[in-house]
C-alpha cells in the first residue's frame, strides 16, 4: 500500500530535467524562425544575387508575418480540436461501458491514417466553400487520430493494481480517472499532442493547394510559377516553425514523462 | 454490473446505426451536377428505405432480443454491398432523358453512411472464425465487382471518370507503386544494416534517432520542395546523371525525400526487432561457434522477424501517402490526379485518385498483416 501510495503522491510533479539538449532544441529552431522573420522581408537583393533571373525574387502578396499567424493560428485551434475530441473518445473508449467501442475506435484511426490530407482537404472545400472552415476540418480530422490512439495506449498502461488501489482507497470513478489515470497516462497524451500538432503543421502547409493562405502558399506558387526564390522562402519558414513546434511540445511531454 | 456490460455491449451498434440513420436523414446522398465541373444540386432518394433498415437496427441495438446479432450483421452487410447498388439505380433514373453532360456525384451522406455500414460489419463480424468473415467480406466485394461488370454503376461519376481516365489512372497506379517500392527497397538496405550498427554501439541511438526525427519533424512539402535546387545543381554538374532523367523535379527527389522519411521507422524497428531476441538465445547461439553474422542471419532474424515485418508495414503505408505530396515536384503517381483536380475544380478526379490511393494503401496493409500471420503461425 505504501509504494502505491507513494506513486500516488509522486504523480505529475516530474522534475524537469534542465539538460542542455532539449533547451537547445526549443532556442535554436525558435531563434531561426525569429531571425528569419526579421531578415527575409529585406533579403530582396541578396535572392536577386542567387537567381538574377528572377523578376521577382521576394514572395511580397502577404507579409511572412501574417502568413506565419495564420499558419500559427491554424495550428493551434485544430490542435485544440483534436486534444478535446481525441482525449474524450480516447476517454469513453477505455471506460468500462464504453469498451466495446475500442476497436472499432483502433479500426477508425487504421483506416483514418490511410486517406491522404490532400484529398481530405479537396474534398471538404466544396461542402464548406473557400476559407478556413475545410482546412479546419481536415486539419482536426487528421489531428484527432494521435491524440486519440495515444489516449487509449496511456490510459490502457496505467496498471491494474494501481487502479484497484485507488478503489480501495474509495476514490470515485471520476477522482480516479482525474488524479490517477490522467496524470499517469500524461506523457503518452502528451507526445499524442506533440505528433498532432507536427502533423497539423505539415497539413496546413498542403492546405496552400486548396487556396488556403499559409506558409505553403510561398511554396505552392514558386512551384507552380518556376520561382525557387519563393519556394526557398516558405520553406525555410515552416521547417523553422515544425522544429519550434517540436521543440516547445516535446519540452512539455518530457514535463509530464512520468519517473517511477 | 453485468448490466452495464451488456449495455456496453450493444453500444457499437447504437453508435454506429445512428450516424448512418442522421446520415441518410440530413447529408444528401447523391449530387447532380451539370456537368463535370460544375457544382451539383444535393438529392436523396430512398430515404426512407435507408430509414427504416438503420431504425431496425437501432431496435435491434436497444432491445437485444435473440438474434438481433444477426439481424444487425445482416443489415449492415446488406448496406456494404447493397447502398452502391442503390446509387447506381438512382444514377440511372436521374441520367434518363437529361443532359448527356449531366454527372450524378456520390454525395457525403453516401459516403458517411457506407462507411458506418462498413465498421459495424467490421465489429458484428469481430470474434467469429476467419472463414466467416472472409467469406462475409468475400461476398460483398464479389457483389459490387459483378455489379460494376454489369454496368449498374456506369452512371456515377465516379465510374464515368474512371473510364474516361482509364489509361493515364493505371499508369498512375503504377508509378505510385513504383515509387513505394524504391523507396521501400532503399530504406530496408540503408535502415537495415544501419538499425543493425545503432543496435551494436547504443550511444550512436541518440544521435542518429535524433537526427532521423528532426528530419521527421520538416513538413514533407517543404522537404520535397527544397530538394529541388541541390538535385537539379546535381543534373547540371553531372550530366550523365541528368541523361538518366535524374534532376530536380521528378521520381529521383521524390524517392530520395520518400527514402529520408522511411528510415527513421526502419531503424527503429530494426532496433527494436533484434532487442527482441533475448540474450540467452544468442549466448547459446555463440556458444554452439556461431560467428556474429551467423547469429544475426540465423537466429536474430528469424527470431526478430514479425517486429521488423510490423515496421515495413507501418513504413509502406506512410511512404503510399507521402507519395501523394511527391506528384507536386512532378514524381507522378496518383497524387497528380488529387492535384490536377484541384487546379480544374473536378472533384470526381480528386476522388477518384483519393479512392485509388485509400485502396492501394488498405491493400498493402493486408497483404502485410496477411504475411504476418502466416509467419507467426509458423513460428
Amino acid at each position: 500500500m505504501r509504494g502505491v501510495d507513494a506513486s500516488l503522491r509522486g504523480l505529475g510533479r516530474a522534475p524537469f530535467a534542465g539538460r542542455l539538449a532539449p533547451t537547445l532544441r526549443i532556442v535554436v529552431p525558435l531563434t531561426v524562425l525569429v531571425v528569419l522573420l526579421l531578415v527575409l522581408p529585406h533579403s530582396g537583393d541578396w535572392f536577386h544575387a542567387w537567381l538574377p533571373e528572377l523578376s521577382h525574387p521576394l514572395y511580397t502578396r502577404t507579409s511572412f508575418a501574417a502568413l506565419t499567424l495564420t499558419h500559427v493560428w491554424l495550428v493551434a485551434a485544430a490542435t485544440a480540436a483534436s486534444v478535446i475530441l481525441g482525449l474524450g473518445l480516447g476517454i469513453l473508449a477505455t471506460r468500462p461501458s464504453g469498451r466495446s467501442l475500442l476497436p472499432t475506435v483502433r479500426a477508425v484511426a487504421v483506416i483514418g491514417q490511410t486517406f491522404p490530407p490532400v484529398a481530405v482537404l479537396a474534398i471538404a472545400v466544396p461542402l464548406l466553400g473557400f476559407g478556413s472552415a475545410p482546412i479546419l476540418l481536415a486539419l482536426v480530422l487528421y489531428g484527432v487520430l494521435p491524440v486519440l490512439g495515444q489516449s487509449v495506449a496511456g490510459l490502457e498502461q496505467v496498471p491494474a493494481s494501481t487502479l484497484h488501489a485507488a478503489d480501495g482507497m474509495g476514490y470515485g470513478r471520476w477522482r480516479r480517472l482525474w488524479e490517477v489515470e490522467l496524470p499517469l497516462a500524461a506523457g503518452p497524451i502528451m507526445a499524442g499532442v506533440r505528433l498532432s500538432a507536427i502533423v497539423s503543421v505539415g497539413t496546413a502547409t498542403i492546405g496552400s493547394a486548396v487556396g488556403a493562405t499559409t506558409l505553403g502558399s510561398p511554396i505552392i506558387e514558386g512551384l507552380i510559377g518556376n520561382n525557387p526564390a519563393y519556394v526557398v522562402q516558405g520553406a525555410l519558414l515552416v521547417g523553422a516553425l515544425a522544429l519550434s513546434v517540436d521543440g516547445l511540445l516535446g519540452a512539455v511531454e518530457r514535463r509530464f514523462q512520468r519517473v517511477r | 454490473m453485468s448490466e452495464t456490460r451488456t449495455r456496453g455491449e450493444a453500444l457499437p451498434i447504437l453508435v454506429l446505426s445512428t450516424t448512418a440513420l442522421l446520415a441518410a436523414a440530413f447529408l444528401p446522398m447523391l449530387h447532380v451536377a451539370p456537368n463535370r465541373l460544375l457544382a451539383g444540386v444535393p438529392t436523396s432518394p430512398h430515404t426512407a428505405w435507408l430509414f427504416a433498415a438503420w431504425g431496425v437496427a437501432i431496435v435491434c441495438g436497444a432491445v437485444r432480443f435473440r438474434g438481433h446479432g444477426v439481424v444487425v450483421a445482416s443489415i449492415a452487410w446488406l448496406a456494404v454491398a447493397g447502398l452502391p447498388w442503390l446509387a447506381g439505380m438512382s444514377a440511372d433514373t436521374i441520367l434518363d432523358g437529361a443532359a448527356r453532360t449531366t454527372r450524378v456525384q456520390l454525395a457525403s451522406g453516401f459516403w458517411v453512411t457506407w462507411l458506418a455500414a462498413a465498421l459495424l460489419l467490421l465489429d458484428r463480424l469481430r470474434g467469429t472464425r476467419v472463414v466467416v468473415q472472409a467469406g462475409a467480406w468475400g461476398a460483398a466485394l464479389a457483389v459490387v465487382v459483378a455489379l460494376t461488370v454489369t454496368g449498374a454503376f456506369d452512371g456515377l461519376a465516379l465510374v464515368r471518370e474512371w473510364q474516361a481516365q482509364r489509361a493515364p489512372f493505371a499508369q498512375a497506379v503504377v508509378v505510385h507503386v513504383r515509387l513505394a517500392a524504391i523507396t521501400l527497397v532503399l530504406a530496408v538496405l540503408t535502415g537495415g544494416p544501419l538499425g543493425w550498427w545503432v543496435w551494436r554501439r547504443r550511444r550512436a541511438d541518440g544521435i542518429v534517432v535524433g537526427l532521423l526525427a528532426f528530419l521527421q519533424t520538416v513538413p514533407s512539402l517543404a522537404l520535397f520542395a527544397l530538394l529541388i535546387g541541390p538535385f537539379a545543381w546535381l543534373a547540371r554538374a553531372w550530366p550523365t546523371l541528368g541523361a538518366l532523367g535524374f534532376g530536380g523535379t521528378g521520381a529521383a527527389p521524390a524517392v530520395f525525400a520518400l527514402w529520408l522519411y522511411a528510415l527513421l521507422p526502419v531503424v527503429r524497428y530494426t532496433v527494436a526487432g533484434l532487442g527482441a531476441v533475448p540474450e540467452d538465445a544468442r549466448d547459446a547461439a555463440r556458444g554452439l561457434g556461431m560467428s556474429r553474422l551467423q547469429v544475426l542471419w540465423r537466429v536474430q532474424l528469424p527470431l526478430g522477424w514479425p517486429v521488423l515485418l510490423a515496421g515495413l508495414r507501418i513504413v509502406a503505408v506512410q511512404t503510399i501517402g507521402l507519395a501523394v505530396v511527391a506528384a507536386l515536384i512532378g514524381a507522378g503517381g496518383l497524387g497528380r490526379f488529387v492535384f490536377l483536380g484541384i487546379g480544374q475544380g473536378a472533384i470526381d478526379m480528386v476522388l477518384l485518385g483519393t479512392l485509388g490511393i485509400i485502396v492501394l494503401a488498405l491493400t498493402v496493409d493486408l497483404a502485410f498483416q496477411v504475411v504476418l500471420a502466416l509467419t507467426e503461425r509458423r513460428a
